[in-house]
Order: C-alpha cells, then sequence, then structure tokens
C-alpha cells in the first residue's frame, strides 16, 4: 500500500491548483494521479487564447495556462503519475489505482482530492434519430483530433449546440478551410459565452439558428446530411419547418457532465441538478476527508474559477490533514430560489470561512435588468443588480462573513427578482 | 473444391461452421460485409427464449426449446457472458390472463421446463418497480440473456481455429449448379463447393433465387431500440415482456449480459428494397418509450445511452425455413431466422450438421477439434489476477475506455485475433470500448490510433463500421 497526505485524482487545472495549494499550506507528500499522457487535462487541447484573464492577468491559451501550473508543481517537487487510471475508491479512502509500470496498486490518502473534470453529452443522450454513420463527433473529440493529432474531421459541418466548446470549434473549423453550415440550438439562447457567439460565429458569418433542432441523420457509411427543425416553446419541432443540410459531418455540443463514477464508489452524495458531489465551504463531500473542485462539482464557463475553487479545495485538504478544519460549526444550506438553478457550495460551515463566502450558481433562463436577491432565513442581506443574467454564464456572489457569522442562520437562498428602481 | 460453402457470417452461419469444423471437411464462410456479425445478429434484444412462445409442431417451438439447454456449455466453451435470469410475460386484464394460460399451455407442449402463471404479490416480489396494475405474469425461469453478436464472433473465431476459412468482403453475385456441386461467383472470383448453406439472413430469398425456384421470400421487419446507462439498471431484473394483444406484441425491458437496459423494439414491415434501412425514426422510438412504460412507470429513459434499429428477416411461410431446395441438391436454405433464432441457433446447427452427415453418407470426425476459445476481460479479475496480467503483458494496465475500464491489452488482442477486428465498431463489439456513456468521445479516436498501429494502417485508413465509413477526411492545414 502506497501512503500519502493527500492524493489529487486528476491533473488538468483543478488538480494542478489544489495540489499545488495543498504544498504551499504545509503538506508534503503528496501525490497527483493523471489517467493521460501528459499533465494539463483538456486544456492542452484548447490552444484558443482567452485564458487566465482573472488569475494572471492576461490572456493565455489553453496549454500556455496550463504549463505555468505543471512548472510550479513540478519546481515544488510533488508526486504525479502519468497514464494511470483509478479504478475505484473505497469508503475509507483507498484507490485502488493501474498503470503500465507499477501494475495495480492500493494508494491511501489521508485527504483525497477529486478533480477528474467532465466528460460530452453523445448523440445517444439526447436520442437523436437517423442512421448511424461515421462523421458524428462531440466537440471535444473533434478539438482533440485537430488541435492535438492534426487530423482534420470534415469538409461541411453543422454543429448542434452552442456550448462554448461548440462555438470555438465552430471558428477552428472554418479557419481549417471546413465550411460550418449552421450552429442549431435547442433554447432560445445561446449556452455560451457572449465573446465566443462574437468572435466565433458572427466574426465569420456563420449563422447560429436558435430555437432550432437536429431531427434526422442522413447517410449509412459518413453523414451525409442532418435535417433541422424549429422547435415550439416546449422544445419540440414544429412540423413543416423541416430544412435539410448536407453536410459530411455533425458535431455535438450539447452540454457536460461532470464525471463522478469514482465518486459513486466513495459512496459521495451527488447533487441531481449539477450531478457533482455536495460540497461544504471548504469543498469537501458528504464523506470526510474527500475533496472535489472543478467541473467534477458542476461545469464552470472559465478555467479560472476553476483554479480559485480548487485553490480552496486543495488548502482544506491541507488543513484536514493537519486537523485543522472544524466540524462542529453553526452549519448554513444554500438554497436555489425563483430562477437560480443550483447553488455550490451546498452546506457552509461559517467557522471555516476566511472573509467572504463565496457562491457559484447559475440562472434557469435569461434575465435582463433583474437583481439577485440573497436572504439570510428570509432576510433580505443584500440586493445586486444585474443587466444581464443567462444560464451559460457562471454568476457568482460574495458575502462577508461579518452579514453571516455569530448569527444562528441556518438556510441562505439566492433568487432572480425583477423590478430593479 | 470446398465441402461446405456457408453464407453469411452471422449467428447462424458460424454456428453451423463452429458445428461443421468438428469433421474433416473444406469449409468456408462467405461474407458480404468487412466483419462478422454485422447484420441481423448484431442488432437484436439478445434474449435466449424460454421457448414456450412459438406455436407447438413448428420449427421455431423444437429449434427453440432443444436450443435453450445448449446455451450454458456453450458459451463456456467460448467465453461468451451469458445470464440465466429467467422473463416474465406480463397480464394486466382478464383477456391477458387468458393469453397467458394459452402461452403456458404451449409451453408444456413445447417440453419448456418449470413455466408457472404467477400472481401480481409475487412478481412485484421479483421486480419491484413493475407497474402496480399487473396482476399476473407467465415466468419462464430458464430464460436467458446472451451477448449476441460476442456470441457470433467467438463461434467464428473458434470456427477458424479449428480450420475454416473465412472471406469478408466477398459479396455473393451468383450462383450456378456444376458438376459434383455448385459454383459461387463472388465479389473476388468464383468458389465451388459440394453443398451450400444459405445463411443470408434478409437476403436469404434473393439468395436462394440464384439457383432455385422461388420457393419463399423475406420481408424485412424492422426493430428499434433504446439502451440505457447501468445507473438504470435496477429497474428490471428479469427479461419483461408484455402480452401480445391489440396493441401490437409489446416491447420488452431487459438488462443486458453487460449491465446496461435495453428497451424496444417495436415491429415495422419495409418495402423488399429497404433492407438495409437501419436508421431509426422519433415517432417509433416514442412508440418504444411509451408501450414501455405500460410494464414500468418510470424507466429514465434521460439516461439513455444510445438508440439503434435491427432488421429481421420474417419469412412469407411464418416459420424458419430449414430444409434442402426442392430442385438443387446439397443446397440447404437456412432461412426467415426470426425470433427465436438466436436462441435457436445452436440446436439449428447440430440439425443442419446431422442433415450433411446423412446426405454426404456419414462424416469423418476430427481427432483434434478445440472446443475452446477463451479471452480475458480485464475488468472482471480478482486484484492479484490483474497484477499477474500486467507484470505479463504491461498493456493490460493501460484503461483506454473510461467508461467501461477496456485496457490496451484486451483492444490489441481482439485486433491480433483470427478474426479480429479491422474497425472501430469491430473492436467496439469484441471488447467494448464505446459502448458506455460517453460513447467513444474520449476513446474512440485512441481505439482509432491503435488499430492504425496493430494493422500498420494511417490513421485515415480506418473506418467506423462500413467499408466507406471513413473519420477522418484529412489532416490539418500545414503551417
Amino acid at each position: 500500500m502506497l501512503k500519502y497526505d493527500v492524493v489529487v485524482i486528476g491533473g488538468g487545472p483543478a488538480g494542478l491548483a489544489a495540489a499545488i495549494e495543498a504544498k504551499k499550506n504545509g503538506v508534503d507528500n503528496i501525490l497527483v494521479i493523471e489517467r493521460d499522457k501528459e499533465l494539463g487535462g483538456i486544456l492542452q487541447q484548447c490552444i484558443h487564447n482567452g485564458f487566465g484573464l482573472h488569475v494572471f492577468k492576461e490572456e493565455l491559451t489553453g496549454p500556455g495556462y496550463a504549463e505555468r501550473f505543471i512548472t510550479e508543481l513540478k519546481s515544488l517537487d510533488i508526486d504525479y503519475k502519468l497514464d494511470t487510471m483509478v479504478l475505484d475508491i473505497t469508503e475509507g479512502r483507498v484507490i485502488n489505482a493501474i498503470n503500465t509500470i507499477d501494475g495495480f496498486m492500493k494508494i491511501e490518502g489521508k485527504a483525497i482530492v477529486l478533480a477528474m473534470g467532465c466528460r460530452e453529452r453523445p448523440r445517444g443522450a439526447l436520442s437523436i434519430p437517423g442512421t448511424r454513420p461515421a462523421g458524428v463527433f462531440t466537440a471535444g473529440t473533434a478539438q482533440r483530433f485537430i488541435n492535438m493529432e492534426g487530423h482534420m474531421v470534415g469538409k461541411k459541418v453543422v454543429i448542434l449546440g452552442s456550448g462554448d466548446i461548440g462555438l470555438i470549434m465552430a471558428r477552428r473549423l472554418t479557419l481549417e478551410g471546413a465550411e460550418v453550415k449552421a450552429v442549431a440550438e435547442l433554447m432560445p439562447y445561446s449556452g455560451g459565452l457572449t465573446r465566443n457567439i462574437v468572435q466565433c460565429l458572427d466574426d465569420f458569418d456563420i449563422p447560429l439558428l436558435l430555437s432550432h433542432t437536429v431531427i434526422d441523420i442522413k447517410g449509412k457509411d459518413r453523414v451525409e446530411g442532418v435535417v433541422i427543425a424549429k422547435v415550439d416553446e416546449n422544445r419540440r419541432p414544429i412540423p413543416g419547418t423541416e430544412k435539410l443540410y448536407e453536410c459530411d459531418t455533425l458535431l455535438l455540443s450539447v452540454g457536460l457532465i461532470p464525471e463522478n463514477e469514482l465518486s459513486k464508489s466513495a459512496g459521495i452524495k451527488l447533487d441531481t441538478i449539477t450531478n457533482g458531489p455536495m460540497v461544504n465551504e471548504s469543498m469537501e463531500t458528504n464523506i470526510n476527508g474527500i475533496f472535489a473542485c472543478g467541473n467534477v462539482v458542476h461545469v464552470h464557463d472559465l478555467v479560472d474559477y476553476v483554479t480559485e475553487e480548487s485553490i480552496r479545495a486543495g488548502k482544506n485538504a491541507a488543513k484536514f490533514v493537519k486537523d485543522q478544519l472544524i466540524d462542529n460549526s453553526n452549519v448554513i444550506d444554500t438554497k436555489p430560489g425563483d430562477g437560480i438553478r443550483y447553488i455550490v457550495p451546498h452546506k457552509v460551515r461559517v467557522e471555516n470561512l476566511d472573509k467572504t463566502l463565496d457562491m457559484f450558481m447559475r440562472v434557469t433562463d435569461v434575465y435582463k435588468d433583474v437583481k439577485l436577491v440573497i436572504k439570510a432565513d428570509g432576510n433580505i442581506i443584500r440586493e445586486m443588480k444585474k443587466k444581464h443574467l443567462a444560464p451559460g454564464e457562471m454568476e457568482r456572489v460574495k458575502i462577508p462573513v461579518r452579514d453571516i457569522k455569530g448569527k444562528n442562520i441556518s438556510n441562505i437562498t439566492v433568487s432572480v427578482e425583477r423590478g430593479v428602481n | 473444391m470446398y465441402d461446405v460453402a456457408i453464407i453469411g457470417a452471422g449467428v447462424i452461419g458460424n454456428s453451423i461452421a463452429r458445428e461443421l469444423s468438428r469433421y474433416n471437411l473444406d469449409i468456408v464462410i462467405i461474407e458480404k460485409d468487412n466483419d462478422v456479425s454485422n447484420g441481423t445478429t448484431k442488432a437484436n434484444s439478445a434474449i435466449v427464449h424460454g421457448g414456450y412462445d412459438a406455436k407447438p409442431g413448428t420449427n421455431m417451438a423444437k429449434f427453440n426449446a432443444k436450443g435453450n439447454p445448449m446455451f450454458d456449455r456453450l458459451c463456456d466453451e467460448l467465453d461468451v457472458p451469458f445470464k440465466r435470469i429467467g422473463s416474465l410475460v406480463l397480464a394486466f386484464n382478464d383477456k391477458d390472463m387468458d393469453t397467458l394460460k394459452e402461452l403456458y399451455d404451449r409451453g408444456i407442449k413445447n417440453g419448456i421446463p418449470n413455466v408457472e402463471i404467477i400472481d401480481g404479490e409475487k412478481i412485484k416480489e421479483m421486480e419491484p418497480n413493475i407497474n402496480e396494475d399487473v396482476i399476473g405474469a407467465l415466468y419462464s425461469p430458464t430464460a436467458g440473456i446472451v451477448g449476441s453478436y460476442e456470441l457470433a464472433i467467438a463461434l467464428a473465431e473458434n470456427a477458424v481455429d479449428n480450420g475454416v476459412e473465412l472471406m469478408l468482403n466477398n459479396e455473393v453475385k451468383d450462383i450456378q449448379k456444376i458438376h459434383g456441386g455448385y459454383r459461387i461467383s463472388a465479389t473476388t472470383g468464383n468458389i465451388d463447393s459440394k453443398y451450400v448453406i444459405n445463411c443470408a439472413g434478409v437476403y436469404a430469398d434473393k439468395i436462394n433465387n440464384m439457383v432455385n425456384k422461388e420457393s419463399f421470400k423475406i420481408k424485412p421487419r424492422r426493430g428499434q431500440y433504446y439502451i440505457l446507462d447501468k445507473s438504470a439498471s435496477h429497474i428490471a431484473k428479469h427479461v419483461i415482456f408484455q402480452c401480445p394483444n391489440e396493441l401490437g406484441k409489446g416491447v420488452l425491458i431487459a438488462p443486458t449480459v453487460h449491465g446496461n437496459i435495453i428497451v424496444g423494439p417495436d415491429s415495422q414491415d419495409l418495402n423488399d428494397n429497404q433492407r438495409d434501412e437501419l436508421q431509426t425514426t422519433s415517432n417509433r422510438l416514442d412508440y418504444v418509450k411509451n408501450t414501455a412504460k405500460r410494464s414500468i412507470k418510470n424507466i429514465p429513459f434521460n439516461k439513455a445511452i444510445t438508440n439503434f434499429a435491427g432488421m429481421r428477416a420474417e419469412p412469407s411461410t411464418g416459420d424458419f425455413i430449414i430444409e434442402e431446395a426442392e430442385d438443387a441438391k446439397g443446397f440447404i436454405n437456412v432461412a426467415g431466422i426470426k425470433s427465436p433464432g438466436l436462441s435457436s441457433a445452436p440446436a439449428i446447427a447440430e440439425y443442419v450438421v446431422e442433415f450433411i452427415k446423412k446426405i454426404a453418407n456419414g462424416l469423418d470426425k476430427k481427432g483434434d477439434f478445440n472446443p475452446y476459445r477463451k479471452m480475458v476481460v480485464f475488468d472482471e479479475l480478482s486484484s492479484e489476477e490483474k497484477t499477474e496480467m500486467i507484470k505479463k503483458d504491461p498493456r493490460y494496465g493501460r484503461i483506454i475506455c473510461r467508461c467501461e475500464n477496456i485496457t490496451e491489452g484486451e483492444i490489441v488482442d481482439c485486433i491480433k485475433r483470427n478474426v479480429g477486428a479491422t474497425t472501430v465498431d469491430g473492436v467496439k463489439r469484441r471488447v467494448r470500448p464505446g459502448t458506455g456513456r460517453c460513447q467513444g468521445g474520449f476513446c474512440g479516436p485512441r481505439v482509432m490510433e491503435i488499430l492504425a498501429r496493430e494493422l500498420e494502417k494511417e490513421p485515415k485508413d480506418i473506418v467506423k463500421d462500413g467499408k466507406e465509413s471513413y473519420i477522418l477526411t484529412g489532416e490539418t492545414k500545414d503551417s
């Protein structure tokens, strides 16, 4: 049995930041386990820029952003194992893992940080009917092929879903000489960042078809076309609006799902909305000593936010190892109110907060000129005016600890309310 | 000249080939596709039926009853997943109960062991998620589930191990009677054989008509299915059917051998020229969804990971056609093998071999027939066995498919076997990367890479499934 103070599962941006922070907080014996052949996670295939504006105040590419953390990890002499897969985790914090060099390993961590990221929703999850030819890719798979392996995946492309990866791949494919015929989006608004709509679609005259979806895939061996139809307010296709788009490729950018198979094996409770673990202010799950951060908890739209959250997880994992986390504190439940889909963290032990309580959330719809209202046990403690809220853009609310400490609050709700004066 | 030419490398053709490979015969399997098991065999319910359903006296009844008990040994010898989980036919009203009684009586006549009619209470004990309106069920404990394409692949591998020749990418264009047998003109040239066994699935009538007068027709009948994620596996423990009634045959809900849930099929007759039209359609998928809800109300269809369609070969005679053609001696049709064809396959194979034995005035048994075909499923090994396996071959220490925990070792092995995978879907059908909840999003490119490496091909020459199903369209632009 290998023994470590902190074992981090996942060597992407979340895992790297957590490991580095744990080390900086006085824990020496740390292991990062990465299933791919290199550190950096999905950032390695995100060669576009725009990463790091919050954390580094400059625009980096994905590999550039990852490189800063990889360099720091190495300079701090933190152990890592590449090409290594965790098979399961027991509730007793023992990890079963394999690789080609060490073989089958049992690894014990005093604390474990889950940072496995997320995966893409495939065609089957949408039950898109039609034939099953080659040429249907998730946007991320296509991104890996093009950016890391130098292979082209298609010449005439339709993209379903306007999530950020889909938008970025619309531009990428265009720059590589493919013709992107349209981006179809089921919802009446895009799921991606506004800046990506402008820079990836508008700048290249690629049409965004809101309230549209793919209802049929044609072609026996390779995609020969897809049928797109307009949908009504219940997201059902409207008969008579079908249009055939001839193409050889369909890219899917229809949502990301936190990858929590290991969490389940460890008995960790998941939030049915985020599909990630329920966590407290320290990013600790319901299993003592198992922490989680990054896209495995909830899907972030900026890696900068992942870094911030993972720093918190790493710091608290170190505190846990040193027995410094306070467990018998006033516990506050966070509750999404009207217009809010979810809030992370789910529970807050006030005594463990530093200066502020940081809550991340997503709204359920597009809102203009509204306010976010934060209530503690029903009493308004804060209101924030918002010109524009959209499900594609994560919101963050910071509450000073002095507003909630020592007041024996049992719950905090956040809701979207109309009527800004 | 070959002794026996088998047309079609589905589960029927391969079963017959393996059974015949026990004897000193020159045998060839001729398959139009680029892999075995690529027709009806790859897309069906994968059920080994109890055998109560078919009308007593029919071939379907006879071969199902005989085939079912053969699966334990067969799947054991070939390392194919098989579980005898039992089946339930649900009744919701008195009319359904009458149907159950009929099925029960048929079961008795067909000689099916231990069938019984059970009451609603018992059903709820056995299947806690069942619709509470269920009042009774026919329970058939010997029904099972099997890996249908895995079985066909294993049969082919074992047949080839025992000397059978397999010709892929070889479509039969014409058949002529020649002295002492038949001349089959196929894509790659002429193949002469003393006997011909027609196992061409939905194309069996066309093959028959090349050399015989038309004696039957095959109607393509399409069925559509959903596969649900393993996290939905708790919803059903048995194969759950509905009574055939005025709404149609109903759809089944069943666990698969790999722990998913399968829901389907519907039943749709297609035209003669639509034998390859395997697309799914939204209205039919909706029908499957809505009909299945009658058995279990809260089926989590949001956990669907894929949907697909399969084609059944519906014979104009209403029964399996397993006979020598009237005007072509030594030409044996094994046609119209619709449900319960998979369940009947081992018994059909035995019967066909007996028949050949008869018309050939006896066959010579091979001394060195090897009934075994082994393969490693890494995920099912104990931690000690895993350790040993990786020591022996480090490639078993690298997981390629994250959903199903499939190692590089298993993938390389399935490519290197004697009926090795050459396509991404071929690898998927053999060792399952891409059958999980991400459906190949992560592992697809890596499987392609391994295929290219092991087959010494360029990545762009690796196809998904069919010959023209290219995945890549070229390289990215040079700088």
